[in-house]
């Protein structure tokens, strides 16, 4: 049993790959489907979920760019999303304040997961199929992008207050 | 989770299994370490306030620590049924032990929207399959031997 932190194989990395494709994909889905379902109309909060969506989609073009070069599987939009809305109803927020909720969680977990898997890379010396360097340098840039999105919806939640 | 958390989840089962305190060699039986690197970790638990070693007689989690380990059962569980259910992964059980050092409760939560997962969780979880009770899936001896 591994009990480090860390990546050690090809197979290993694609799989966390695919776990990124399939976060931003939840992140794609539940950002539309909240924005098609706002109480009423909210220019700030379409405009933010927009911007969401938009930034989830372009995340899962560059994480399948790295992935196809470890020639394992992307994993379908269609798929993911219907999963998402057969679970939304049941896990639907209720007011603008769980839209911005949810939207947090959205960019939080994606937070944590780039670092998570940045670090995890870090601690290990194995050799990749996908160059190293470009491979974090991806990584930290998807990152960074997450850190800036929980940052602009705190900053909306507290106008908000 | 990371590697303390899968220990905590190593003593919570065996605890739950033998009724009693768990056998530092049992723990170091579980996750393949040796009795050395199982009581250097169980120490770092026991000053992190988590678990209370009693010589002779094994190790307890405290109700901190049973907070702990059942959160880290949870997020094995979702990772097991997610490898399962969504990327249809036959070596799932490798694998999550693979991936449960780097995912976090954080991820798992989000994983856990687009999964089907019991009301029952992490109870359910059988330690003999290795897996949630509920899955349907092989034993380990049948899935070892294909």
């Amino acid at each position: 049993m591994s009990l480090q932190q860390r990546v050690d194989s090809d197979q290993q990395l694609a799989r966390l790959l695919q776990i990124g494709i399939v976060l931003e994909e939840v992140a794609e889905a539940r950002a539309n489907n909240h924005r098609e379902s706002l109480p009423k109309p909210d220019a700030e909060l379409e405009s933010l979920l927009a911007d969401a969506t938009e930034q989830s989609a372009a995340h899962r073009d560059r994480l399948e760019g790295l992935i196809a070069e470890l020639a394992a599987d992307s994993i379908p939009f269609d798929e993911i999303n219907a999963l998402v809305e057969a679970s939304y109803g049941q896990t639907k927020p209720e007011d603008f304040d769980g839209v911005l909720y949810d939207q947090l969680c959205n960019e939080e977990t994606g937070y944590k997961f780039y670092d998570d898997m940045i670090e995890a890379i870090e601690a290990s010396d194995a050799t990749f199929s996908v160059d190293r360097d470009r491979l974090l340098s991806v990584l930290r840039e998807l990152r960074d992008a997450e850190r800036d999105a929980v940052e602009t919806v705190t900053t909306i939640m507290e106008e908000r207050e | 989770m990371n590697t303390a958390d899968q220990y905590l989840k190593a003593i919570y089962l065996i605890q739950q299994e033998d009724n009693s305190p768990a056998a530092t060699g049992r723990v170091a039986e579980m996750l393949d370490v040796s009795p050395a690197s199982a009581n250097e970790m169980i120490g770092k638990l026991e000053a992190r306030g988590l678990a209370e070693h009693e010589k002779y007689k094994g190790v307890s989690l405290t109700d901190d620590g049973i907070v702990q380990a059942r959160d880290a059962l949870q997020t094995y569980c979702i990772i097991e049924r997610f490898l399962i259910n969504v990327l249809d992964v036959e070596d799932f059980r490798a694998e999550a032990r693979e991936l449960e050092p780097v995912i976090d409760g954080t991820v798992a939560e989000r994983l856990d929207t687009i999964i089907d997962r019991k009301s029952e969780c992490p109870d359910c979880f059988d330690p003999e399959l290795d897996a949630c009770g509920c899955l349907d899936v092989e034993p380990l001896e049948e899935a070892a031997a294909d």
